[in-house]
């Protein structure tokens, strides 16, 4: 599925920016420094270790919390102005492991935010629809699974469609399927020009999802950007795996050793080997002109490798 | 400040109390002790039956002296550190709602089902008794109701205070005992004792007014004094200014306790 993306180009003045942006609890700093800038429409991610100031920067960034020092601005408006009133009305929460009322239903749930949003609750049904609860919308929060409230959370962050939308955690608890569908919705919000921060500490599920991340370690970001450019500027090695016939290993072997590749190991019948970005193509060519070799496949390092890249 | 997003948190806040029944059973605790008093209250004589109202209420007054400030207390001691320790506070905060408009919504809705259950509960009782009372002793009676919500919204509002500034809610329960036991029991022996062991030399003037520093003996003054057989009875007239027994007054000294802890509780929660 193709993603339709209204992110726009770089020039695009920032949603969502943070300045200077410190905050100490005693001697601790749980944010050292931090500068953000997120463009109009883009889903970003932001993370890190637990305890590296993401949830911090979220309170933050929500207003729960005051900076020590430092701004924030959402739309040209600071979170803790006197403006936050339309500042929060056009943006949805979801905060980490969600805690709703049990003695709500859904739809109860929905009607309580809903009404201190200020929005209609005609919608209701359907958002309840929408994350997969409309069976259950009439029954006690108190019955719910953990995937359930997780779902129900969601429903309350797209009440009243917020242009901005905060992510904590958002999938803690669901199960495949139910993270498939939330993050279709997100691609669907995401063509509707919502502009989306969230965290996972699932680096695998949301290293294809993003547009942009930060990683954050003690309360600094260490990098920013789109998942390619922290690959390119951690610049780890790339994974090849080539197939070749057994009887032919050896001799395979040998030829590799010409070639500007490391760490090469063999197994039964394939070749594991790692090579520089920028020696790629060269690798590649001589690979494929080498009749002995069967198949090739390239591996671009993972999240999880340039996050610890960064934060170690 | 937004009525609708006070008016948000107070109905739900209210309508929790009335679906898990605690509005109910407190009215039914109320009416049973208003019929048992009213009732009961001369056996000791060896008669049964209802005796004057001015004694009755004189009776409630000492018992609800002791229960409505508990009552109020348990209600209200975890109205924001609840919402802290359960971890909905933040989602609650992100809404467009400021911190007053969140704690006078917490506090009205509260407020509206002890106020409930209050004239509920003794209302009850009125109507029961209204076949046997004069048009005064309803006025009386309807006084007494009057100030027990005043008194009940006065330890409701140090109730929301105490849970603005407890870190866990352990701890504001720890408090709600504690203010209980200050305001109902030690206070009156500590001005007592006062005037004992100053023999009356010291406070013998500033006395009465010492009493407006609790609301509990706000709550007493304002029934006693109202009350003609109770004062003669006392012979109370002669110990207290008659500017401080003004039921406005008093009443006015009442708001203020509703009001200050409010207050103080708005500001700590900002900070």
């Amino acid at each position: 599925m193709a993603d339709i993306s209204p992110m726009q180009t770089e020039t695009e003045p920032a949603l969502i920016v943070a300045r200077g942006v410190h905050k100490h609890y005693g001697p601790i700093r749980a944010v050292d420094g931090v500068d953000l800038d997120i463009r109009p429409g883009e889903l970003f991610g932001l993370i890190g270790h637990n305890g590296a100031g993401k949830s911090t920067m979220f309170k933050m960034m929500l207003g729960l919390t005051p900076p020590t020092s430092g701004d924030i601005r959402i739309d040209g408006a600071s979170v803790s102005g006197g403006d936050f009133r339309a500042v929060r009305r056009s943006v949805g929460y979801l905060p980490e492991n969600v805690v709703l009322y049990d003695n709500l239903t859904g739809l109860e749930t929905l009607y309580f935010f809903s009404r201190l949003k200020g929005v209609s609750a005609t919608e209701n049904n359907r958002l309840l629809e929408r994350v997969g609860l409309g069976h259950a919308a009439r029954r006690r929060v108190r019955e719910y699974s953990k995937g359930m409230r997780q779902r129900l959370g969601f429903a309350q962050a797209l009440l009243g469609k917020p242009r901005f939308l905060f992510l904590d955690e958002p999938t803690t608890g669901l199960d495949p399927e139910a993270i498939r569908s939330f993050y279709a919705i997100l691609r669907q919000l995401r063509s509707e020009g919502v502009t989306m921060v969230i965290t996972s500490h699932i680096l695998a599920e949301i290293q294809e999802r993003v547009d942009r991340l930060a990683i954050m370690t003690a309360g600094k970001i260490q990098a920013c950007g789109t998942v390619q450019a922290l690959r390119e500027q951690m610049a780890l090695p790339l994974r090849i795996d080539i197939r070749v016939d057994a009887e032919h290993l050896d001799a395979v072997r040998t030829m590799l050793g010409q070639l500007p590749v490391s760490a090469i190991e063999a197994h039964a019948d394939r070749i594991a080997m790692q090579c520089r970005r920028e020696a790629k193509m060269a690798v590649i060519e001589a690979l494929a002109q080498d009749g002995r070799v069967r198949d090739l496949t390239v591996r671009e390092p993972s999240l999880e490798d340039v996050f610890f890249g960064f934060s170690d | 400040m937004e009525i609708a997003q006070i008016a948000t948190i107070a109905s739900k806040e209210f309508w929790d109390r009335i679906r898990n029944r605690w509005v109910l059973a407190v009215a039914l605790v109320f009416t049973a002790f208003a019929l048992t008093i009213a009732y009961f209250g001369a056996a000791q004589q060896g008669s049964i039956g209802l005796r004057s109202i001015d004694v009755t209420i004189a009776s409630l007054v000492s018992l609800v002296i002791y229960l409505i400030p508990l009552i109020a207390l348990i209600l209200g001691f975890d109205a924001i550190v609840g919402e802290r320790e359960r971890g909905s506070l933040d989602l609650l905060l992100s809404m467009p709602i400021t911190r007053l408009e969140l704690i006078l919504g917490k506090f009205f809705g509260l407020a509206a089902a002890l106020t409930f259950s209050t004239v509920a509960g003794f209302g009850l009782v009125a109507i029961m008794l209204s076949t046997q009372i004069d048009f005064n002793g309803l006025i009386h009676y309807f006084g007494f109701m009057l100030s027990s919500v005043l008194l009940g919204c006065a330890f409701l509002s140090l109730a929301v205070m105490l849970s603005v500034f407890a870190s866990d809610r352990a701890r504001a329960s720890g408090l709600a005992i504690a203010m209980w036991f200050f305001f109902v029991l030690v206070f009156d022996l500590l001005l007592l004792g006062a005037l004992v062991v100053t023999g009356g030399q010291w406070g013998g003037e500033i006395f009465p007014y010492l009493l407006l520093a609790n609301p509990a003996d706000v709550f007493r003054i304002l029934n006693i004094f109202t009350l003609a057989d109770v004062r003669t009875m006392y012979g109370l007239v002669t110990v207290f200014p008659p500017m401080l027994a003004d039921p406005w007054l008093l009443g006015m000294v009442m708001v203020a306790w509703i009001v200050a802890p409010l207050g103080i509780a708005t500001w700590r929660f900002r900070q």
